[in-house]
């Protein structure tokens, strides 16, 4: 089985499935066929077809067709709520599947949830989650705990795990008990805290993250760090890219601040003039000793 | 990565746990409570598998709650060993829980006993035992150190001399462990006992840990 799919001045088949693909590499010269599934139109001589062949090939066992497997994903907690943020870009192996993904889940108006591996697997678990939060509220007739719910979901992959599901997500809410950030992985790992980052450009967004966070920020300040950990993540990390949202989790429910282009307009604002202040970071703040401008390196 | 190190002493159990939770090679989390307390009296150090060991533990807690509810009496430390056991054996030809465990507890008329136990099934009774890399460098500080009617202060010195090992030896540094103790008065975390890598005690993350505790 193959669907054909006709291009601007050609027609070629794509495989899928275990099926043998009857073309070779190139372009495919199987007779024209009107599947009436909406044409795909590419640029006249590009030639997508083995990419898109390779991306397709071994759906039912590979990872490759998955989307989000490079992401950057952050949220932490701070004085006054929690601050989501997260890039925007969808890949399929070095495939950009789509540039403007929305990663931060609304589950309901006090609930985030963020996307980070399978995006399927993410959204509809995710929405689910929304459903079985929406009936604890009729039943108890109180919105559910930020505990609650992200135990609702580890429970839920717990039972598929080793079965293929892929998502790595934080739970952002504010609850009786104030705001309150969960992990929650397929793996069925779960984890309470106050700092998290997931996905491929992790290490580099926990890298800027880490080291200018303060728990005292205003929610300008914290919004503005966790897109600049956003963007310095998707500078490093090829995976990671796309536009910046950015969400504030707060006591009457969440509010989305922004959406930027983590491209050439945010390089020229963050990294056009630097170096020259110093930045300070959230250590120097604290203990107001070491200054930044001098480094020495012993050797 | 996880390291959990247990000994007992003449009236009482003590169990130190590492309280870092990390994936791949990323840090989440430093305030991991990794000791369970199953009930009054007893104490379950798990690692490995991270999902695993949360429903596993759990399962293992609210069971042995059950019991008790449902037969006014609760379980000793032995008859617990061997379900939990008897749970990691039924597992393990379907779908194993990848963790290994330290039981240790105090039974009212009986003193302590501690429990080696590991992911195949297999369920040792010891006087002193680790899990995790520590094993490959505490055991032999154990054998050289351990003495039979320990009391607190001498174990807890033969604790420091364990954690410290760590701190040198081992590659990847754990900056910060849980103690934990079982004894007459019950399980409680030991306040001052938490000891850095160094094994010096240090008050740094008793905070932390505390909330840890109580989450």
């Amino acid at each position: 089985m193959y669907a054909p799919l006709e291009f601007l001045d050609r027609t070629f088949s794509l495989c899928s499935g275990s099926d043998i693909c009857p073309s070779s590499d190139g372009d495919n010269t199987a007779a024209p066929m009107d599947l009436s599934l909406g044409r795909v139109r590419v640029p006249r001589g590009a030639s997508i077809a083995p990419r898109l062949r390779d991306v397709l090939r071994d759906e039912q066992n590979s990872s490759l067709v998955k989307f989000l497997h490079g992401t950057t994903t952050l949220a932490f907690v701070f004085r006054d709520g929690i601050i989501v943020a997260v890039d925007s870009r969808a890949s399929m192996g070095q495939y950009i599947g789509s540039g403007t993904v929305k990663k931060i889940i609304e589950i309901n108006p006090y609930l985030l949830g963020t996307m980070a591996g399978g995006a399927a697997d993410c959204s509809f678990w995710e929405r689910y989650l929304g459903m079985r939060c929406r009936l604890h509220e009729l039943q108890h007739r109180e919105r559910i705990s930020v505990a609650a719910a992200s135990k609702l979901l580890a429970n839920i992959v717990y039972e598929y795990k080793g079965m293929g599901l892929s998502m790595g997500t934080m739970i952002a809410g504010w609850d009786k008990t104030g705001p309150q950030l969960f992990y929650v992985d397929s793996d069925g790992v779960r984890l309470r805290g106050t700092r998290f980052s997931v996905g491929s450009g992790s290490t580099f967004a926990y890298g800027v993250l880490d080291q200018f966070y303060r728990w005292d920020m205003d929610a300008a300040e914290a919004a503005e760090l966790g897109r600049r950990a956003i963007f310095h993540a998707t500078h490093r990390d090829a995976y990671s890219g796309g536009y910046i949202n950015v969400y504030h989790v707060k006591a009457d429910g969440w509010v989305n601040l922004s959406h930027d282009d983590s491209g050439i307009t945010k390089y020229a604002e963050y990294m056009g003039f630097r170096a020259q202040t110093a930045p300070t970071t959230a250590s120097t703040v604290d203990t107001g000793a070491a200054s930044t401008d001098t480094m020495i390196i012993e050797s | 990565m996880d390291t959990a190190i247990s000994l007992a002493g003449k009236d009482f159990v003590l169990s130190a746990a590492d309280v870092t939770a990390a994936r791949s090679i990323v840090v989440m989390k430093e305030d991991q409570d990794k000791i369970q307390e199953l009930d009054r009296f007893r104490l379950l150090s798990a690692g490995g598998d991270l999902g695993d060991v949360a429903q596993f533990t759990e399962y293992i807690q609210r069971n042995v709650h059950l019991y008790e509810l449902r037969a006014g009496t609760s379980l000793s430390t032995r008859q617990i060993a061997h379900f939990i056991r008897g749970e990691l054996a039924r597992a393990l030809r379907e779908r194993p829980y990848e963790i290994n465990l330290i039981l240790g507890g105090y039974d009212q008329g009986e003193g302590t006993s501690l429990y080696y136990i590991d992911y195949l099934g297999s369920l040792h009774m010891m006087k002193y035992t680790a899990q995790g890399y520590a094993a490959y460098f505490v055991l032999s500080t154990l054998d050289r150190l351990y003495r039979p009617n320990m009391n607190l202060e001498e174990a807890l010195e033969v604790l420091r001399a364990c954690l410290d090992e760590m701190g040198r030896r081992f590659l990847l540094k754990q900056r910060h462990f849980m103690v934990k103790i079982a004894d007459e008065r019950g399980v409680r975390v030991l306040e001052n006992a938490f000891v850095d890598a160094s094994g010096t005690p240090t008050s740094s993350v008793t905070g932390a840990a505390a909330a840890a505790a109580t989450s």
